[in-house]
């Protein structure tokens, strides 16, 4: 999978699910959690989807608003284990 | 010292006989637990060692008897040392969430300064990074760990001498959890938290081999006494780990769990949904959670989904439906009001919900009934503790019948702190604000009386809220709506917002959304689930000319259904 259908699948999952507002223009570097569209339960969610979507567990210690902030931050975790 | 039961009530004077500073041995007083440390035991004796250090640290700082100490410190081993510690001299503790990253530091000081200057706080304990920031803000002295550690005597204070309260003196402060501005202080008594530890461990069977594993906030009711008072003073091994651990890893809660054979652990309602939905399947594999005698569901309304959900994904890991057990608590009450029994399946009362809405009755109905609405029941009310249901004009109505849920017991607040102005007593009955009924003695809870949020077992007022929205630039002013919508998805009710705007630019409707989610989330504990623009005239108004939360709340229901 290339980082453009990783980036797009995020980028419709956290408008859907996480921020609850598919009409939202999402852009790649504004702060999701810092920035209130979602809290810091949807970091648990986001790893569940991540596993389920991509095959790719991103460990606890990863979880966390200064590593996940961002969907350029995401997805460049997700980018790094993808087989 | 026999633990406190009802039985032994006479035996304990204070919380200072708690069995972990009273009883110095080996055993494990507190486990700490964190992602990827290793634990860290202490013991009874480590424990009574470090509660009077920070105390003779204190001392040191001039805090005596009765000064107000704040705790507005990150959940770890050195803001548990200092409320003990406190307690110790005498001094009444307060436990306060400390500043996040997403919280605005101006907004979080703000509020800090009014409850100094109104309840005449004597110090405020804090972490190093903020405590020059905040005591630059506030009124009275901070201090940061440092230099707390660096008036800390080097070894164990042997012949320090505690300050000997007496039983009814103000033992602590427990702030409700509101979203922003000032809280009340409800303030407890040494008498009223041991007569609710007594009766609440006697309505738990509570056993010396029981362990408590707790993820929750020490500034809130529910972790300050069943997930940390409690197991110190009846000497039951607390396995404890941050909220902010938890709420990003929820498999924590299991792996200590399994690694320290917990029996008891209080949850909100909405946990049980982020386990069982956000729990990865590798995170649990092989453990074990059959040492558990009881998840407890209390502080937020509890949906019998939510229970199935929990049920049907960790079955395999040997939960069971008798575990699930549900208490109605609240801080005025020290916490429990009610409690089912352990071990037993939790009782459900099937009912018409159009007549519970509508005639405000509980009618009995089948499982096929059109209308079937199915209630969990909260349980008995525990020893010492009465409860009854009040109609509008204070009178009380029979069992079945819907009104406002009042309590009266002997472990009940003193009074809220320095608001003599407040008193929370009508006929020696509290009015909790709670609806709901009572059936077979069992007490059923269905919502708050007025337009209060409870949204992952934090109370969230729509006014702050609203008021918050109100500042955003583009928003008209006076014409934001916020109300609860229940989700089965989550567990809990989630918050959504309307406001009225002028403009139709999709650009400039993002910058708004932006800057009311922004302005929320700094601005409070709670995160907005949905935003929604509107244009002028959307909002529905009352005779009055005031803005209408539950009939706005439906048309907006109806927008998003249609």
């Amino acid at each position: 999978m290339d980082e453009t259908t990783v980036r797009e699948k995020m980028r419709e999952f956290i408008k859907r699910e996480l921020i609850r507002d598919e009409s939202y223009d999402l852009t790649d570097d504004e702060g999701i959690i810092t920035g209130g569209l979602m809290d810091s339960f949807a970091l648990a969610e986001l790893a569940v989807f991540v596993e389920e979507a991509f095959g790719v567990y991103i460990p606890d210690p990863d979880l966390t608003v200064a590593k996940m902030d961002t969907l350029n931050q995401m997805v460049a975790r997700v980018m790094r284990d993808l087989q | 010292m026999p633990m406190l039961k009802l039985a032994t009530r006479t035996a304990y004077q204070t919380l200072l006989d708690a069995a972990a500073l009273q009883q110095a041995d080996e055993r494990a007083a507190i486990i700490y637990v964190e992602t990827d440390q290793p634990d860290t035991v202490i013991t009874r004796a480590d424990f009574r060692r470090e509660v009077r250090r920070y105390a003779a640290a204190l001392k040191h700082l001039g805090v005596k008897p009765r000064d107000l100490i704040i705790v507005a410190h990150v959940q770890n081993l050195e803001s548990i040392y200092l409320f003990w510690g406190a307690m110790l001299v005498g001094a009444i503790p307060s436990m306060f969430p400390t500043l996040t990253e997403k919280l605005d530091p101006q907004i979080y000081m703000r509020n800090m300064g009014e409850l100094v200057r109104l309840s005449g706080v004597r110090a405020v304990l804090t972490t190093d990074d903020f405590a020059p920031t905040l005591g630059a803000a506030v009124d009275c002295p901070v201090y940061g760990s440092n230099h707390l550690r660096g008036l800390i005597p080097a070894e164990d204070v042997a012949n320090f001498e505690p300050h000997a309260p007496a039983a009814e003196e103000i033992a602590f402060l427990q702030h409700s959890s509101g979203t922003t501005g000032l809280q009340k202080g409800v303030a407890l008594s040494h008498q009223a938290v041991l007569n609710q530890i007594a009766s609440y461990s006697d309505a738990l069977a509570l056993q010396a081999d029981d362990v408590v594993v707790s993820w929750l906030p020490l500034y809130h009711d529910m972790g300050l006494i069943a997930g940390f008072l409690m197991p110190l003073i009846q000497g039951v091994p607390l396995v404890l780990m941050s909220p902010f651990d938890w709420v990003r890893r929820p498999s924590l809660l299991f792996r200590a769990i399994h690694a320290h054979k917990g029996t008891l652990c209080w949850l909100p309602n909405f946990a049980y949904n982020h386990c069982a939905r956000r729990v990865r399947s590798r995170d649990i594999e092989g453990l074990s959670l059959a040492s558990m005698r009881a998840f407890i569901n209390c502080s937020e309304p509890v949906r019998h989904d939510s229970h199935q959900l929990f049920l049907a994904r960790f079955a395999s890991l040997g939960v069971c439906e008798e575990m699930l057990a549900v208490s109605y608590a609240m801080a005025e009450n020290t916490f429990a009001v009610t409690q089912t029994p352990l071990g037993q399946s939790v009782r459900r009362d099937i009912v018409d919900g159009l007549a519970l809405d509508e005639a405000r009755r509980a009618v009995p109905a089948t499982p096929d009934h059109p209308h079937a609405r199915v209630m969990v029941s909260c349980g008995l009310p525990i020893p010492h503790t009465e409860v009854r249901v009040a109609a509008e004009d204070g009178t009380f109505l029979d069992e079945r019948h819907v009104g406002e849920l009042v309590i009266r017991s002997d472990c009940m607040l003193s009074g809220y702190y320095k608001r003599p102005d407040l008193d929370p007593f009508r006929d020696g009955w509290y009015f909790t604000g709670d609806m709901g009924y009572i059936a077979d003695g069992e007490v059923y809870v269905i919502g708050r009386k007025k337009d209060l949020i409870i949204n992952a077992g934090k109370n969230v007022y729509p006014q702050d809220i609203e008021a918050i929205i109100n500042t955003v630039d583009g928003v008209h002013p006076g014409r934001a709506v916020v109300f609860g919508v229940p989700d089965e998805r989550e567990g809990t009710e989630l918050i959504a917002a309307v406001a009225e705007v002028d403009t139709d630019d999709p650009a400039e409707h993002k910058r708004i959304i932006q800057a009311i989610r922004q302005a929320v989330a700094s601005q409070t504990t709670v995160t907005l689930n949905y935003v929604h623009l509107v244009g002028e005239k959307w909002l529905i108004k009352t005779s009055s000319g005031k803005i209408s939360r539950a009939a706005n709340r439906q048309k907006w229901l109806q927008e998003r259904g249609g």
